[in-house]
């Protein structure tokens, strides 16, 4: 990916009609966008039409932008507003729980590969986990293992998912991501360790499947 | 360190994310890693979770399609011309 110039260049540039400043950050923001817009409206053609007028918003207000947080911060707070909005209006309600999934709870190994309640070392591992280490490179940069993580993210809940692509595909901190999403810390760390909890387990039945070769 | 101080394996691995996070600290920190120093288990566990997260990294997000955006560029050049 094309790493964008820092928060004040880019400002600076987009304040002065630079078009390819204003391109860089539709490529790194857009596609992030209207997945997330898409959680609180009804179609993705709804979606469209709020990251347009959330970009809008961005643009009447980059005079103002005064940089107490990350321009990419700033810019998903005026979209996920926009995006309530437009929801409210449509007589939409996205519940919490309807995005973040309903197992948060859940735990995150199979229950299977620990030593049941009244074994002599409850909790204790009955099955190790296999040594991933021994596994060559090539096998885990294979095509198909980009293809399972893709597939988690796609079978995730909307925040679970968005959280673990800012996060960990794009490499947003966590008080960014937080922000941009409207999360408590909490609730940020919790939705990173389903999703992350997630994925290990496809890779997981996915490396030690069949033959390792 | 007294038998009842230790974490399970079972509670290990729903903490092993937030170690990640550096948001484990204090005692839960000093708990958490002298489990980890003695636990073949729960070290190939946390090597699994951070294995998953650095190839996640190298995952290519997907492009924008070219009509998108052409549109927003039209958007940035109307709001040019409309001052």
């Amino acid at each position: 990916m094309v790493e964008l110039p820092d928060d004040r260049e880019l400002v600076e540039r987009l304040r002065a009609g630079d078009e390819a400043a204003f391109m860089a950050l539709v490529d790194a923001l857009q596609t992030s966008m209207l997945r997330i817009a898409r959680m609180y409206v009804s179609s993705a053609a709804v979606a469209e039409e709020v990251v347009q007028d959330a970009w809008l918003g961005v643009l009447r207000g980059i005079d103002g932008f005064q940089g107490r947080s990350s321009l990419r911060t700033w810019i998903f707070r005026i979209l996920v507003n926009t995006a309530k909005t437009r929801g409210v209006r449509e007589g939409r309600s996205a519940p919490f729980a309807s995005l973040a999934g309903d197992d948060l709870e859940a735990p995150s190994w199979d229950p299977a590969a620990f030593i049941d309640p009244g074994g002599s070392s409850v909790g204790a591992w009955s099955t190790l986990p296999v040594d991933w280490r021994g596994i060559p490179e090539d096998r885990l940069l294979a095509g198909e293992t980009f293809a399972v993580i893709r597939g988690v993210l796609d079978s995730l809940p909307p925040l679970q998912s968005e959280v673990l692509r800012l996060r960990d595909a794009l490499g947003w901190s966590s008080d960014e991501v937080r922000n941009a999403l409207d999360l408590s810390e909490t609730n940020q760390r919790v939705l990173l360790h389903r999703a992350r909890a997630r994925v290990r387990a496809a890779l997981a039945a996915y490396f030690e499947s069949g033959d390792t070769a | 360190m007294s038998v009842t101080d230790d974490i399970a394996c079972r509670e290990m691995v729903e903490l092993m994310s937030d170690y990640l996070e550096g948001a484990l600290a204090g005692d839960a920190l000093g708990r958490f890693e002298r489990h980890l120093a003695g636990c073949d288990g729960c070290e190939r566990a946390l090597d699994q979770l951070r294995e998953a997260v650095r190839l996640t990294g190298m995952l290519r997000v997907a492009d924008l399609r070219p009509s998108d955006r052409d549109r927003l560029l039209g958007l940035y050049r109307a709001w040019r011309a409309g001052g």
